[in-house]
C-alpha cells in the first residue's frame, strides 16, 4: 500500500474543481496536479446556509456534504485514482486508530468506555473485539491515574493513546501531562521518550453546560515538550492521529464534539499528515484569516458571505497549535498583509493571543494593520442555547471584522 | 570552609550539634520504633558488649578512622564464601490478606559484605552530598537518604536488572542500587554536563534506563501511576519482570495511590508498591497526617506487608516474597518500616518536630550498617579493622567521585534546546532573541 505523505508549506497546490460537476458538490479527488495561481471561488453546501452551525452532536443528520478544502500537496499526478471512500469523521478517527494499531503491537488504548461500550463517540467501536481487552482497556474513572499509567508504559516502549471522555476531564491529569509526559524526555537527559497520544473531544457544544465545554488547549500550550495538534475534517483527522501515534513525541490531539458527524471522502490508500503543518483552505488576497477545529466552518461560512460582498480571504487551518507553523502563516502574510485570527479558545491566554504576539513579533513588518483576533468570551458557557451562541464567534461577527480590517 | 566550620558540621551528623532545639511541641512524640525487639538470640551473642563499645567509638566511625583495640593479631582475609549462611530477621513480619515470609533468610558471607560495602558507600554519598549542599555547590533542593540504605540494597538483592524501580525524590542511593556510578550522581548534584540527566534534571530526576530505574520524580505521588503504568506494559510484553513502586508516608494519603492500586488491582499487574515508612512526611508524623497509620493495609483488598525496614535482609526477604507474589497473583503492598537521619531535606534541620534523642536513639539501635557490621563480626567474615579499612577505602572513593565531579564542565547553553522533542524535528525552537533560530521545520 503506497503511503503518501503530504508536504509542506505555503505553495501548495489548490483544490480543485472539476468545472463539470459545479453543481454538485463533490470533494475533490485528492491526486490531481493543481494549477498554482488560479482561484476557485468556494461554494458551500445547500444545507449549510440554513443552519448555523454544523450537525447535531451525536445525532446523524442528513449527510453533510462539505467545502472543497484540504489544499495539500502531491506528489505527483496518479492517473489511476482510486476515488475514496466516504466517511464520518469518527470513522476516519477510528480507521487511522485500526490501521496504526494493526502497523504496531505496541499501540494500546486506554481510556473510559473505550472498550466493550464502543468509546463514548464511537471512535473505538469495535476495537475491543478485534484487538482484546490488553490492547483496549477499559479504565475506571481516574483521569489522573490511567494518564500516569500511559506514560509510564510509554516510557518503556509501549505506544498508549489515551482518551478523555471529554478534554475538561484531563485537568484531572494536568500533573501527570505537564510534568511526567512533558517533561521526561528533557529532564532524563534524552533517555526516555513518551510516544504518547492523548485525545479527546473539547469545544463547545450543544448546551452541554460549562464543565463539558472546555477548550484545554490554552492551558496546554505553555507545557514543554508536548506537540498539540487540532483535527477539522475526517482527511486530517485520520491523517493526524496516525501521525500522532507514530510521533516519538508526546503529542495531544484535540477533536471537537460537533464535528464528530461531519461526511468527507477520504482516500483509500494510507496517507498521514504532517503534524507541524498548516493546512491551506481557502487561498486568497486580502487578508489571512487564521483558524482551526470547529471555526474552520464558521469562517468558511463567512467567507461565503464575504466574497459575494467582494472580498478574497485567505482561510488557514493552521492544525498545529503547538508548534505553529509559522512558514505558512508568515508566507501569507507576507502576500496579504492583514491577520485575523478567529478561535474558540478564551480570550485570555488563548492559542490566538499566542498566535498574536507570534505574528507580531516575527512579521511585524509586514503588516498594514494589527492583528485582530476573535476569540469566545471569557465566561464559563452557560447552558441557555441563546447566550451559548454569543460565548462563540459567529460568522457575521467574522464578516464585520474583516470588513473594519480591510478598510 | 575552615577548620572550625567543619568540625562543627561534622558533629552535627553526629547529633551534638548546635543545631539542636529545644522547643519540643508539647504533644507527645511517639517513638514506638525505638522499642522494636531485637533478637539477639542466634546470632549476636556478643552484641550488647560490643554495642556499648560501638556506642563510645561511635562518633569515631566514619569521620576519624582509628585504630580500634578489638583488631585480630593473625592477618586474615575477609571472607568472600558464597556459601549459603541462614540468619533470621529481629523483628517478624506483619501480613494484611497473605501469608508472611519465613523469618530465616538465605544469605552468604558476599552478600552480607557486599550490603556492608554498598551502604557505607550510599552513606558516604549522601554525607559527602550535605557538605557539598552546604558549601553551595548543590543548589535547590537535595533529599538525602541516610538511615534508609538498607532498603535500597536490600531490594537489589532480591531482583534483577529487569525488574524496573521507581522512586520520589529521595533517590540517590536508589540510582546508585541501580548500578549508578557516584561520579554521574555527583556530576548531576551539581549540574554538570557528565551528570546521569546531563545536568538538566537535578537532584529529583536520577534516571537509568539500561537498569530499569525510571526515576526521580518531584511530585509526590506522581511516580505511583507511572509506576502502575510500568507494571502494565511488562505485564503487556510479557517480561515476566515486577515493578517496585517506592512512594513515602506522606504520599501514601495521596489519591492517585488508591485510584493506581484499584487498576493494578483489577488488571492484575505485576506492581509492588513499596511504602517507605520513615514516619514523618516533611514536618509531619505520620500520626498526624494519617488516620489509619498502618499503610500495608490501606489496599483493603491488596495483600500487605510490614517489614523492618532497617534490616537489609529482611528487606531481601519480603521483596523475594513480593516478587513471587506480584507476578501470580497481581499488586501487593509492602511497608517498610525505616527511618531517615537527616531532616526532610537539606533546608530542614529535621528537629523541629522531632528529639534529637530520638533521632540518635534510633542511630544507636538500629542503624542499618552498623546491624550487618555486626552481622560480619560475629560471623568472622571481616575483622573490625578490615572494616574500617573498607570504610576508609569507600570514604576515599567517595572523595575521589567528588573531586571529579568538581572538575567536570557544566553543560553548553546550546544544551537548553536539546532533548525536548525526539530527533528534535519538526519544531522551531528559538533562542531568547528570537531570531537565533536552533532547528527548522524540514
Amino acid at each position: 500500500m503506497s503511503s503518501i505523505i503530504h508536504g509542506a508549506g505555503a505553495a501548495t497546490a489548490l483544490s480543485t474543481f472539476n468545472p463539470v460537476d459545479s453543481k454538485k458538490l463533490v470533494s475533490p479527488s485528492r491526486t490531481n496536479l493543481s494549477v498554482r495561481s488560479q482561484r476557485y471561488i468556494v461554494a458551500g453546501s445547500d444545507a449549510s446556509k440554513k443552519k448555523k452551525s454544523f450537525g447535531s452532536g451525536l445525532r446523524v443528520g442528513h449527510s453533510q456534504k462539505l467545502i472543497a478544502n484540504a489544499a495539500v500537496a502531491t506528489k505527483e499526478a496518479d492517473t489511476s485514482a482510486s476515488t475514496g471512500h466516504e466517511l464520518l469523521l469518527f470513522e476516519a478517527l477510528q480507521e487511522g486508530l485500526e490501521e496504526e494499531m494493526d502497523r504496531d503491537a505496541n499501540v494500546c488504548v486506554m481510556g473510559e468506555d473505550v472498550g466493550h461500550y464502543g468509546g463514548s463517540y464511537k471512535v473505538t467501536k469495535g476495537l475491543a473485539d478485534k484487538f482484546g481487552d490488553l490492547r483496549v482497556l477499559d479504565t475506571p474513572i481516574c483521569e489522573n491515574a490511567f494518564t500516569g499509567m500511559g506514560i509510564g508504559a510509554a516510557m518503556t516502549g509501549l505506544r498508549p493513546v489515551i482518551e478523555g471522555m471529554n478534554m475538561g476531564f484531563l485537568l484531572l491529569a494536568f500533573n501527570q501531562i505537564s510534568n511526567n509526559c512533558g517533561m521526561l524526555h528533557y529532564t532524563s537527559g534524552g533517555q526516555f521518550t513518551i510516544p504518547v497520544v492523548i485525545r479527546g473531544p473539547g469545544g463547545v457544544g450543544r448546551q452541554l453546560g460549562a464543565e463539558h465545554s472546555q477548550r484545554l488547549e490554552s492551558y496546554f500550550q505553555s507545557i514543554p515538550g508536548i506537540q498539540m495538534v487540532a483535527c477539522s475534517t475526517p482527511y486530517n483527522a485520520k491523517g493526524l492521529m496516525k501521525a500522532a501515534i507514530r510521533s516519538e513525541n508526546p503529542v495531544i490531539l484535540f477533536e471537537h464534539v460537533l464535528l464528530y458527524n461531519l461526511k468527507e471522502k477520504i482516500p483509500d490508500e494510507e496517507y498521514i499528515c504532517n503534524l507541524e503543518e498548516a493546512e491551506m483552505v481557502r487561498p486568497g488576497e486580502h487578508i489571512t484569516i487564521l483558524t482551526y477545529s470547529r471555526m474552520r466552518y464558521h469562517v468558511m461560512q463567512a467567507a461565503k458571505t464575504l466574497v459575494n460582498k467582494g472580498y478574497d480571504p485567505e482561510v488557514i487551518d493552521i492544525r498545529s497549535l503547538k508548534p505553529f507553523d509559522l512558514h505558512t502563516i508568515g508566507n501569507s502574510v507576507k502576500k496579504t498583509h492583514r491577520v485575523l485570527i478567529v478561535e474558540e479558545c478564551m480570550r485570555t491566554g488563548g492559542i490566538g493571543a499566542s498566535l498574536t504576539a507570534a505574528i507580531n513579533e516575527n512579521f511585524h513588518d509586514y503588516l498594514d494593520a494589527p492583528v485582530v483576533c476573535l476569540s469566545s468570551q471569557d465566561v464559563p458557557t452557560p447552558y441557555a442555547g441563546t447566550l451559548e451562541e454569543w460565548t462563540v464567534v459567529q460568522p457575521a461577527q467574522i464578516v464585520t471584522a474583516v470588513e473594519q480590517l480591510c478598510q | 570552609m575552615s577548620q572550625n566550620d567543619q568540625k562543627r558540621f561534622d558533629l552535627s551528623i553526629d547529633d551534638a550539634s548546635p543545631y539542636y532545639n529545644n522547643n519540643i511541641p508539647s504533644l507527645q512524640i511517639k517513638i514506638r520504633f525505638l522499642f522494636a525487639k531485637r533478637d539477639y538470640s542466634k546470632a549476636n551473642s556478643r552484641a550488647p558488649a560490643m554495642a556499648l563499645s560501638r556506642l563510645s567509638s561511635r562518633s569515631n566511625t566514619f569521620l576519624k578512622p582509628a585504630i580500634t583495640a578489638l583488631h585480630s593479631p593473625i592477618r586474615r582475609h575477609v571472607s568472600t564464601d558464597t556459601s549459603p549462611i541462614t540468619i533470621e530477621t529481629a523483628v517478624p513480619f506483619t501480613s494484611h490478606l497473605c501469608e508472611s515470609p519465613s523469618r530465616s533468610v538465605e544469605t552468604s558471607s558476599e552478600e552480607i559484605l557486599a550490603f556492608f560495602r554498598d551502604m557505607a558507600r550510599m552513606r558516604r554519598m549522601e554525607i559527602a552530598a550535605d557538605s557539598l549542599y552546604k558549601a553551595k555547590l548543590i543548589r535547590g533542593f537535595c533529599h538525602l537518604y541516610d538511615g534508609q540504605e538498607a532498603l535500597a540494597v536490600g531490594m537489589e538483592a532480591a531482583i534483577t536488572k529487569k525488574d524496573a524501580i521507581i522512586t520520589s525524590y529521595r533517590d540517590h542511593c536508589t540510582f546508585i542500587g541501580r548500578g549508578g556510578k557516584l561520579v554521574d550522581a555527583f556530576s548531576e548534584l551539581m549540574g554538570r554536563k557528565t551528570g546521569c540527566s546531563h545536568g538538566k534534571g537535578g537532584s529529583m530526576h536520577f534516571y537509568k534506563k539500561d537498569a530499569s530505574f525510571y526515576g526521580g520524580h518531584g511530585i509526590v505521588g506522581a511516580q505511583i501511576p507511572l509506576g502502575c503504568g510500568l507494571a502494565f506494559a511488562q505485564k503487556y510484553n510479557k517480561d515476566e519482570a515486577v515493578t517496585f513502586t517506592m512512594y513515602g508516608d506522606g504520599a501514601a494519603n495521596q489519591g492517585q495511590l488508591f485510584e493506581a492500586l484499584n487498576i493494578a488491582a483489577l488488571w492484575d499487574l505485576p506492581a509492588i508498591l513499596v511504602c517507605e515508612n520513615n514516619h514523618y512526611g516533611m514536618g509531619t508524623a505520620t500520626w498526624r497526617s494519617a488516620k489509619s497509620p498502618a499503610y500495608f493495609k490501606r489496599g483493603d483488598y491488596v495483600p500487605g506487608l510490614k517489614v523492618d525496614g532497617m534490616d537489609a535482609l529482611a528487606v531481601k526477604q519480603a521483596c523475594k516474597f513480593a516478587k513471587e507474589h506480584a507476578l501470580k497473583n497481581g499488586p501487593i503492598i509492602l511497608e517498610m518500616d525505616t527511618y531517615r537521619y537527616h531532616g526532610h531535606s537539606m533546608s530542614d534541620p529535621g528537629s523541629t518536630y522531632r528529639t534529637r534523642d530520638e533521632i540518635s536513639g534510633v542511630r544507636q539501635v538500629r542503624d542499618p550498617i552498623e546491624r550487618v557490621r555486626k552481622l560480619l563480626l560475629s560471623h568472622d567474615i571481616a575483622t573490625e579493622k578490615e572494616l574500617k579499612d573498607m570504610e576508609k577505602e569507600i570514604r576515599k572513593e567517595v572523595d575521589d567521585a567528588v573531586a571529579q565531579a568538581k572538575e567536570s564542565p557544566v553543560p553548553d547553553s546550546s544544551e537548553l534546546f536539546t532533548n525536548m522533542y525526539v530527533k528534535d524535528c519538526g519544531v522551531e525552537s528559538f533562542g531568547a532573541d528570537r531570531k537565533d533560530l536552533k532547528v527548522t521545520l524540514p
